[in-house]
């Protein structure tokens, strides 16, 4: 049994292997194996997603809570590593996590193009001359190509917006997230794109947390329906946590009034999260 | 009492591979509602051969639905909007008078149109050649029932052997996928004892042909809805772990737990 890739009568190959790398990274040469990895650089993200929004929610807490959230996790693994080490260690994982999910996807997106691609279609699409009639597909999974570069986008400006401040100016305040937060939020245009960007994260991690069992074969019957409702939850929970920030601080209910500390003044919140 | 229907058809005319190919319209009046799909066409083009124009070209073998053969996207769908039916079993009572039909091959690049709707299938071949069988010395016959199988695994092995290998999955594919047809042939034998001593060279080089092919697979689930034998998607999952099993697993220990 040896794998041919010579086609005498029917099509050209789209795709031929030129060297097969050593093991393990001869699995991410093939389209399954980019599947697996896809799959399991989401589940991390995933899971980066729901940690992050937890945390987050310290900021229903008070300033005071969410400045000692953001020490804690400057000093992850203290007294074993130096002091912000495990973080950095954590973000570059992550980096890494969204290279690989974003390379996968994209070069996976590129073989399947090529696979459709001739005169009779457009953009990878298939076009039928009759309307193509979706029946399995969902919105969910034919919009995975837009909701993620969507998803992409928004975290780039997430992370000019509160982890650099870059439009914030003087108004951003290093050691005070909770007053960094409250300030962005406040824009209405800021708040419609926190709002549109975590819905389109929900939809993706729909189709996502369905996909990912097929993808790495977590597959048995006596629990294979169950993995829709567990799509269903994990989206529904992303989505009302993460655009519960936005909503309340728009409503107002989240805001600078009343603080024990004044704004920017650090010292005053490293003193009150002591005496906890 | 069978009642006649006139409908109009839309079909994909190309006069051979280097053909751009067009759309023609043509009237079919006076279908009776008994006829298959294929049958309408047979009367298609005698009218045409009538006319002294050139028939129509589709592919057909069996007409009874088991063999494969006939294709054909229908208003859109792989063998039309019945499931679980082939084109040959699509009955013309599953259309309404009137109704216009929009007739084109089936389109993949792994499929190439030859003619009007006929495509080359032949790139399934290539798969099937790269493992879809048993190569192993068994000696003479053995007593029946001397090798025991699981109920439920042979049953799911005949589940997957179902597949007639039409390409509707391709087909209906937005990404031109062979995930299910592959999937399918490789659980066929996969699932039973006699399959195992090749299982995981047989799962590693029929997938590396298909991926020469096809496209990759997005969990869609299209290809499970337009298959005439209603083959599950759990086979590509199947497919999924054995393949990266293949990978990993030491062979020198192959049959081993």
């Amino acid at each position: 049994m040896a794998a041919t890739a010579t086609n005498p009568q029917g099509s050209t190959p789209i795709f031929r292997r030129k060297w097969q790398l050593p093991f393990p990274l001869n699995i991410y040469q093939s389209s399954i194996g980019r599947k697996w990895v896809m799959a399991l650089t989401g589940i991390g993200l995933l899971g980066f997603v729901i940690v992050h929004m937890i945390g987050n929610f310290h900021i229903y807490e008070g300033p005071v809570q969410l400045h000692e959230y953001a020490e804690t996790l400057r000093g992850l693994g203290g007294g074993l590593f130096p002091r912000t080490f495990l973080l950095w260690l954590l973000r570059i994982g992550l980096a890494g996590m969204f290279l690989l999910h974003i390379h996968s996807a994209y070069s996976l997106k590129e073989r399947s193009r090529k696979a459709s691609d001739k005169a009779d279609f457009v953009s990878g699409e298939k076009k039928y001359g009759s309307k193509r009639d979706y029946v399995a597909a969902n919105y969910a999974s034919r919009t995975m190509r837009w909701t993620g570069p969507i998803v992409l986008l928004y975290l780039l400006f997430h992370l000019a917006d509160l982890t650099w401040g870059w439009w914030l100016g003087d108004e951003y305040v290093l050691g005070d997230p909770y007053h960094n937060i409250v300030a962005s939020l406040s824009s209405l245009p800021v708040a419609i794109i926190y709002v549109v960007a975590n819905v389109a994260l929900a939809i993706h991690i729909f189709h996502g947390t369905w996909s990912l069992f097929q993808s790495l074969g977590i597959n048995n019957p006596k629990y294979n329906e169950l993995r829709r409702s567990l799509a269903k939850g994990v989206a529904g929970i992303i989505l009302v946590g993460n655009l519960s920030f936005p909503v309340l601080v728009t409503a107002g209910l989240v805001d600078d009034d009343n603080r024990k500390c004044e704004v920017g003044d650090v010292a005053c919140l490293e003193h009150e999260a002591e005496k906890h | 009492m069978t009642q006649e229907l006139n409908l109009t058809l839309q079909v994909w005319r190309q006069d051979g591979s280097s053909d751009p190919g067009h759309f023609e319209t043509y009237a079919a009046n006076g279908i009776s509602e008994d006829m298959s799909f294929l049958e309408m066409l047979d009367i298609i083009n005698e009218q045409l051969i009538e006319d002294e124009q050139v028939p129509i070209e589709f592919d057909h073998d069996c007409r009874e639905g088991i063999c494969g053969t006939c294709s054909l996207m229908i208003n859109g769908q792989a063998h039309g909007h019945e499931k679980a039916t082939t084109t040959c079993q699509l009955h013309m009572r599953k259309f309404k008078d009137g109704d216009t039909i929009v007739v084109e091959p089936f389109r993949a690049r792994a499929f190439p149109v030859v003619r009007d709707l006929v495509v080359d299938r032949s790139s399934f071949d290539r798969i099937i050649e790269a493992g879809g069988y048993i190569s192993i010395n068994t000696g003479a016959a053995s007593d029946a029932n001397l090798t025991p199988v699981p109920k439920e695994a042979a049953d799911t092995s005949f589940d997957a052997a179902a597949c007639i290998g039409c390409g509707a999955c391709v087909a209906a594919c937005p990404n031109s996928a062979a995930q299910l047809f592959t999937s399918a042939k490789l659980a066929h034998l996969n699932l039973i004892p006699q399959g195992q001593s090749q299982r995981f060279e047989r799962t590693e080089t029929m997938v590396d042909t298909m991926e020469t092919f096809f496209g990759s697979c997005t969990n869609h689930g299209e290809c499970h809805e337009a298959c005439p034998k209603e083959i599950s998607l759990d086979f590509i999952a199947f497919m999924n772990r054995d393949y990266v099993k293949a990978k990993v697993k030491n062979r020198k220990l192959a049959g081993q737990t």
